[in-house]
């Protein structure tokens, strides 16, 4: 613990925000040349993410009514894989400027969804299931937070023994 | 075609989330990620609204899978708002770190419930 009080942060290379972060000086001009790919890498990234959670909803559905596991899964693997994906993409990987917001802010952010978790959580409430709603709250929650704190440790781990 | 319209609402709900953070980061320089907050919010409601449509029969499927499942699918995200939470607790900024899971969660849910509430009010 440093002397203010704060630990130093053990990768300060790494953005806080996945999607863009302007604190970045890159993805801060990545709009200043040619903005159109940007925005249609992360377009189409959302089209190929928001598909394959819509086909996870088709193969599991959830009943009315009850815990919205497929949901839950969805949101953790997504959480996981962001995890995995900026650690590579900050300490090991120059990949191309197109690579986060097509998979990063496009694939996973469209794959994941905030906003059905907000909704089963309401309508849970609303068709007399609180319990299930609050459980339904409380895992999403640690559940995603494990995944992409598991996923980002490993990963640096793994680096980290591979570069020794 | 039930594919298509998740698909072609998501292709616009991906980018207005990327433009929103962008707009929102370029004039609010703070630690606390407004952007994700902001989409996560205003997609939340827009849901909520969606849904509420939908149980009332003012909403078709159609309309659901297009605005709900695609856009605000890909509008809203949980995968950044994991990874900021972490990046936060990791930047030594725990305090912030708690308050984006739980005002997030808590500005997320009430986004909805308004969202709801408003197609109870419109449509019964």
């Amino acid at each position: 613990m440093a002397e203010h009080g704060r630990a130093p942060d053990p990768v300060p290379h790494e953005p806080v925000d996945p999607d863009v972060d302007l604190h970045v000086p890159a993805q801060r001009d990545e709009l200043r040349r040619r903005h159109a790919p940007v925005v249609a890498a992360v377009s189409l990234g959302g089209g190929i993410g928001a598909a394959a959670r819509y086909g996870a909803s088709l193969l599991w559905p959830t009943q009315a009514g009850t815990f919205p596991w497929t949901t839950l899964l969805v949101n953790v693997t997504g959480c996981a894989i962001i995890g995995l994906f900026m650690v590579v993409l900050t300490e090991l990987w120059t990949a191309h400027r197109l690579v986060r917001p097509f998979f990063g802010t496009g694939v996973l952010g469209g794959f994941t969804t905030f906003s059905t978790y907000a909704t089963d959580i309401q309508r849970l409430v609303e068709e007399g299931s609180p319990r299930t709603a609050l459980a339904y709250l409380g895992l999403t929650a640690a559940g995603a937070l494990a995944a992409v704190w598991a996923a980002a440790a490993l990963t640096r781990r793994v680096l980290a023994w591979g570069q020794r | 075609m039930n594919w298509l319209l998740v698909i072609v609402g998501a292709m616009a709900g991906a980018p207005l989330r990327y433009l929103t953070d962008r707009a929102v980061q370029s004039r609010h320089d703070t630690v606390f990620p407004w952007g994700t907050f902001t989409v996560n919010v205003a997609g939340s409601l827009l849901m909520g609204l969606i849904t509420g449509a939908a149980t009332a029969g003012a909403a078709s499927t159609q309309t659901r899978l297009l605005l709900g499942t695609g856009l605000c699918g890909a509008l809203t995200t949980y995968s950044t708002f994991s990874y900021e939470t972490l990046r936060l607790a990791e930047n030594g900024d725990r305090f912030f770190a708690a308050a984006n899971v739980a005002v997030g969660i808590a500005a997320g849910l009430g986004a909805a419930l308004t969202g709801a509430a408003l197609a109870h009010a419109m449509w019964g």
